[in-house]
C-alpha cells in the first residue's frame, strides 16, 4: 500500500515538466558544485593566469578578470556558495519559523498574539531593508548574511504553520496523545509537527528562490560574502565597475545564477503542483 | 557586541584610547542602549532632529532632504510604467487564457522573478548604455538617466502584479455578474473593462501599494547600480561606514512610508469595494 | 396568437472532457411562443441550465461543441456574430439567473447597472434613471427611489432577484428566460416573484422560459411544459395534459415526488439513482436504468419522438401503458 503510494508520488513527479526540468537544472548545479575542482580550470583565487580583462576565448570561456583570474573557474566554484546558502537558508528559517509557528498554534493566547504580531511586523517591512538592519549590527559576511534574511523570512513558515497547528490541534489523536499524559514538546513535535510535513516542503521549495536572491543581494551591496571569495553577488557588483570595458564579468555569475534560482522556481511549483493540487496555479 | 564603533570613522586609528572614550562620552555612546534610543526618539518627536551624521559632520535632515526627491522621482515612474504595463497585459493574457500569448508572458514572469535586479541592470546598462548608447551608464542630471534605472527597478514587482492581475482577472471572470452584464447586451469591451477589469482591480491595487516599501528598498539596488545619490544609496554607504545616526533616520523613514502605505492601500480597497466601506464606517451591517 | 418565437431543431451540445465528449444536450426539439409562459422541467444536470446559456451564446468554458439550430424569429442565433449576438442580449432576449446573490457587481448601486442596459438603446442618463425607478415600482420594489441606490449587499435575495427582473426588463425584450429564478430564495419571496413574473407577463407580453426542478411552481404558472432527462427533452406538452395524461415514467415519478396536500402516506415520493453523465452515444433510452418499467429493448434501442396530440411529444415505448394502475 505504501510503496503504492510512494510510486504513485514518484509517477506524477515524472510526469510534472516543471519539477523534472527544476530538477534536472538543479542536479546539474550540485555536480558541478560537487564536482568543481574537477571541472574548473584553475582555482579560483589563482590570479594572473591569464592576462587582465581577456574577453570570453577558446582558452577562457568567461573571459578573465582585472586580477587575470579565470571567471568560468569563479563561477564554477560560486555553484557551492549558493546551495550552501539555499541549505543553511532554508534550514535557519524552517527552524525558527516553525517553532514560532508551533508555539503560536499550540498556546494560543497572549503567546500567540505577541509572536503573530510580531510575525506581522516583519512580514510586512520590505526584507531587504530589515536584513540591511541585521547585518549593520551583526556585521558583514556570508554567514552573517544568511542569519539576517532568515531572522527576516522566517515568516512566511510561522503563519502557515500556525494555521495548520491550530487547526490539528482540536483533532481527536491529538487529544488522545494528550490524554495519555504527552507533554506538550512531545505532542507538537510528534503529533502535530509530521501533519505539516507535506506543507513545509511546498513552503521550503517556493521561498527558496527569494531566499537566494535576497542573500546574493547582501552581497552585491558589499555586506556579505567579502573578495575573494567566488560569490556571485559579489561577482557582480565587481562586475558594475568594469561594466563599459568587460561586460562578461557582469554577464557570466549573473546567467549561473539565474539559471539556478530558475531551477529552484521551477522545482518549485512542480513541488506544489504535486503536493498540494489546490494551490495549483492557473 | 557592535561590529564597528561610530568614533572609528570619525578619528584617525592613532588618536589614543583615552581620548576616543572622552569622545564617545560626549557624543552620548558610552550610554546603555535604551538611554542613547528614548533620547534619540526625544529629539525627533521634539525637535524634528535627526542628529548628525558622523560621517557628513551635516545634519541628517539635510542630507536626507537632497536625497528624498531623486528616490521619489525613482519609485513613483517606476511604480507608474509597472501599472501601465501590467494591467492590460495581465488582463489580456487572462482573457486568452492558453494562447501562445498567455503562455510567453507567463513563463516570462516566471525568468523575470528569477532574475535578480542587479543583474537586471546591469544587462540593461549592457546592452542599452555600452552597446545601443541611447542612455548614459549611470547619472542622475535629466530624465534620461532615469530610464534604465525606472526599469530595472519595476522589473521585479512587476511580475508580480502580473501574474496578480491575471489570475484575479480569471476569477472574476468566472463570476456570476459578468454572465449578467452580458446578458443585459453589453458589448464584450464594456464588460471586460468596466465589470472584469474593475472589480480585479481591487485586490492588484491593494497588493500594488502594499508594495510600495518593497519598491523603495528595492532602491537601494538600483541606486548603487546606476549611481543615483538617493535614500537607498545614502542608507548603503552609511551601513558600510557605521554612520548610526543617517541609517537610523532612513530605516525610521521607511518604517513610517510602510505604515503609511497600508493605511492608503486599507483606503483605495475601501473606495473600490463598496462592501468594505460599510465596514469601516461602522454601519449597520 | 400561437407565434413561434423561439424553436430549437435538434439542438446537441457536447463538451470537450478527458478521454471523449460528455453530451450534455442531445437532440432537443421544442418551440416557446409568443407571450406564453413555458417551462423546462427537469433534476440538476439534466442540461436545460446548459440549454438556456447557449440560446445566449453564454455557455462557459468554450470546449463546447454545438449542432442543431436556435432559431429566434426565424433568424439563426448561431450564426450570428459576437457584435449581433451582443444586439440581441437584452434587447430581444433577457436571462435571469439561478441565485440573485452573485448576479449582481458588488460594486456598483443596483439602480446603475440597471441603467446601464437603458443607456445602449441611446436613452438620455436622466431618463434612463427615471426609467429605473419605475421599473423597479413595477417589480415591486420597496421604497424604489432609495433603493435604486443601494448596492447589492445592502439587499436581500428577494430584492436582488427584483433587481435582476427589472435588469433583463428594462428593455422590454420578447422573451425571458429565467434559470431556476426562485431556487435560492425561500418559500413566501419565491411566491412574490412568480406573481411578478405573471404580471409582467401580461402587461409587457414577455414570453417567458421558466427553467426550474420545481414541478409545483410548473403547475401554477405555466402554459406548456417541456421535462428534461438526462439532456433530451423526454415529454412535452400543454400543461393540462401532462398533469393529466403524462406519458412518461419519468414525469410521472416527477410528479408523484411532489409534496401535495392530498398525499396519503406521509412521505414524499423519491426516484431512486441520479442523472447519468453520458460519456458515449449509445442507442437506448437514457432513463433505462432508473426506470422501474424498463424492458430488454430500452436499452438497445432509442425511444423516437411519438406524438400523443399534436401537442404532447413523450419519447417512450410504452406509451403511457406501464404502472397505470400505480
Amino acid at each position: 500500500m505504501n510503496g503504492n503510494k510512494s510510486k504513485e508520488t514518484l509517477l506524477s513527479c515524472l510526469k510534472n515538466i516543471n519539477f523534472m526540468v527544476g530538477f534536472l537544472m538543479l542536479l546539474s548545479v550540485l555536480l558541478v558544485a560537487v564536482f568543481a575542482d574537477q571541472i574548473a580550470p584553475y582555482g579560483f583565487t589563482d590570479q594572473g593566469v591569464g592576462p587582465r580583462f581577456t574577453p570570453p576565448n577558446g582558452e577562457f570561456l568567461f573571459g578573465t578578470d582585472e586580477l587575470g583570474r579565470d571567471v568560468l573557474s569563479r563561477v564554477i566554484h560560486g555553484t557551492r556558495l549558493t546551495l550552501w546558502v539555499a541549505v543553511l537558508g532554508a534550514s535557519l528559517q524552517l527552524v525558527i519559523g516553525v517553532t514560532v509557528g508551533l508555539i503560536c498554534g499550540y498556546f494560543g493566547k497572549w503567546v500567540d498574539k505577541f509572536f503573530s504580531f510580531l510575525t506581522d511586523l516583519t512580514w510586512c517591512i520590505p526584507s531587504t531593508i530589515l536584513a540591511l538592519a541585521v547585518v549593520t549590527i551583526m556585521g558583514k559576511g556570508l554567514t552573517n548574511s544568511v542569519i539576517a534574511i532568515a531572522m527576516v523570512c522566517w515568516a512566511s513558515y510561522a503563519r502557515p504553520v500556525r494555521a495548520k497547528t491550530m487547526s490539528i490541534k482540536t483533532m481527536a489523536f491529538v487529544e488522545t496523545g494528550a490524554a495519555f499524559g504527552e507533554s506538550s514538546v512531545a505532542l507538537m513535535f510528534r503529533y502535530i509537527l509530521p501533519n505539516v510535513v507535506p506543507a513545509l516542503i511546498v513552503m521550503v521549495s517556493t521561498t527558496l528562490p527569494a531566499t537566494i536572491l535576497s542573500t546574493t543581494t547582501l552581497s552585491f551591496l558589499g555586506l556579505g560574502s567579502q573578495a575573494p571569495s567566488p560569490d556571485w553577488g559579489l561577482a557582480l557588483s565587481n562586475g558594475i565597475n568594469y561594466i563599459g570595458s568587460a561586460p562578461w564579468l557582469s554577464i557570466f555569475p549573473g546567467i549561473a545564477l539565474v539559471y539556478t534560482v530558475l531551477g529552484f522556481s521551477l522545482l518549485g511549483e512542480g513541488v506544489r503542483d504535486i503536493l498540494d493540487p489546490h494551490m495549483k496555479s492557473q | 557586541m557592535m561590529p564597528g564603533n561610530p568614533i572609528d570613522i570619525m578619528v584617525d586609528r592613532k588618536v589614543p584610547a583615552e581620548k576616543r572614550a572622552e569622545m564617545a562620552h560626549e557624543l552620548g555612546y558610552d550610554r546603555p542602549m535604551h538611554e542613547q534610543y528614548l533620547s534619540w526618539a526625544k529629539d525627533i518627536v521634539f525637535e524634528q532632529d535627526f542628529g548628525n551624521s558622523v560621517r557628513y559632520k551635516v545634519p541628517v535632515w539635510g542630507l536626507m532632504m537632497d536625497r528624498i526627491p531623486r528616490s521619489l522621482m525613482l519609485c513613483g515612474w517606476a511604480l507608474f510604467i509597472e501599472m501601465l504595463i501590467a494591467l492590460p497585459i495581465g488582463l489580456l493574457c487572462a482573457i486568452k487564457k492558453n494562447s501562445l500569448f498567455d503562455r510567453f508572458t507567463v513563463n516570462f514572469t516566471l525568468i523575470l522573478t528569477a532574475m535578480p535586479s542587479f543583474w537586471l541592470g546591469a544587462l540593461l546598462i549592457i546592452i542599452f548604455a555600452v552597446k545601443l548608447k541611447w542612455f548614459p551608464i549611470s547619472g542622475y542630471q535629466s530624465m534620461k538617466y532615469f530610464v534604465l534605472p525606472v526599469f530595472a527597478l519595476m522589473a521585479s514587482t512587476l511580475a508580480g502584479t502580473l501574474r496578480l492581475t491575471r489570475s484575479e482577472v480569471l476569477e472574476v471572470l468566472n463570476e456570476k455578474y459578468v454572465t449578467t452584464a452580458y446578458a443585459k447586451g453589453l458589448p464584450d469591451r464594456t464588460v471586460k473593462v468596466k465589470h472584469v477589469l474593475r472589480n480585479a482591480l481591487i485586490m492588484v491595487s491593494v497588493q500594488v501599494f502594499m508594495s510600495v516599501p518593497w519598491l523603495i528598498s528595492g532602491a537601494v539596488v538600483t541606486e548603487t547600480i546606476f549611481g543615483i545619490p538617493g535614500m537607498g544609496n545614502l542608507l548603503l554607504n552609511s551601513i558600510v561606514v557605521q554612520d548610526f545616526p543617517v541609517v537610523q533616520a532612513v530605516l525610521l523613514l521607511i518604517a513610517i512610508l510602510t505604515v503609511v502605505f497600508n493605511l492608503i492601500s486599507d483606503i483605495v480597497i475601501a473606495t473600490l469595494d463598496p462592501r468594505i466601506r460599510i465596514e469601516l464606517s461602522g454601519g449597520d451591517k | 396568437m400561437k407565434e413561434e418565437l423561439l424553436k430549437l431543431e435538434h439542438l446537441s451540445i457536447d463538451y470537450k472532457v478527458k478521454g471523449g465528449y460528455l453530451s450534455a444536450v442531445h437532440d432537443v426539439n421544442l418551440s416557446v411562443n409568443k407571450g406564453e409562459i413555458f417551462a423546462v422541467v427537469g433534476e440538476s444536470g439534466c442540461g436545460k441550465s446548459t440549454v438556456a446559456h447557449s440560446i445566449m451564446a453564454l455557455l462557459p468554458g468554450g470546449n463546447e461543441h454545438i449542432e442543431g439550430k436556435i432559431l429566434f424569429n426565424g433568424q439563426d442565433l448561431r450564426t450570428l456574430s459576437k457584435k449581433d449576438m451582443e444586439k440581441i442580449r437584452g434587447r430581444h432576449i433577457g436571462m435571469i439567473f439561478q441565485n440573485p446573490l452573485d448576479s449582481l457587481n458588488p460594486v456598483y448601486k443596483t439602480g446603475s447597472q440597471v441603467q446601464e442596459g437603458i443607456l445602449l438603446d441611446g436613452i438620455g442618463k436622466a431618463e434612463a434613471w427615471q426609467k429605473v425607478i419605475e421599473l423597479y415600482k413595477d417589480v415591486k420594489m420597496p421604497d424604489a427611489e432609495e433603493r435604486a441606490h443601494s448596492f447589492p449587499h445592502e439587499m436581500s435575495g428577494g430584492m436582488r432577484q427584483r433587481v435582476m427582473i427589472a435588469m433583463m426588463l428594462a428593455r422590454n425584450p420578447a422573451l425571458l428566460i429565467a434559470d431556476e429564478p426562485t431556487t435560492a430564495l425561500d418559500v413566501t419571496i419565491e411566491a412574490q416573484i412568480l406573481e411578478i413574473i405573471k404580471d409582467l407577463k401580461k402587461t409587457y407580453n414577455t414570453a417567458i422560459m421558466l427553467i426550474t426542478h420545481n414541478f409545483g411552481l410548473v403547475a401554477e404558472v405555466a402554459d406548456r411544459i417541456a421535462v428534461m432527462y438526462a439532456g433530451e427533452v423526454i415529454e412535452y406538452g400543454d400543461v393540462f395534459e401532462i398533469f393529466h395524461n403524462a406519458k412518461h415514467p419519468y414525469t410521472r415519478l416527477l410528479m408523484k415526488a411532489l409534496p401535495r396536500k392530498t398525499q396519503k402516506e406521509g412521505r414524499l415520493q423519491t426516484i431512486d439513482g441520479s442523472v447519468p453523465r453520458i460519456l458515449d452515444k449509445k442507442p437506448g433510452c437514457r432513463f433505462a436504468n432508473r426506470c422501474p418499467y424498463a424492458m430488454e429493448r430500452c436499452s438497445l434501442e432509442t425511444p423516437e419522438e411519438t406524438f400523443a396530440a399534436e401537442t404532447h411529444m413523450y419519447r417512450c415505448f410504452l406509451a403511457g401503458q406501464a404502472g397505470r394502475e400505480a
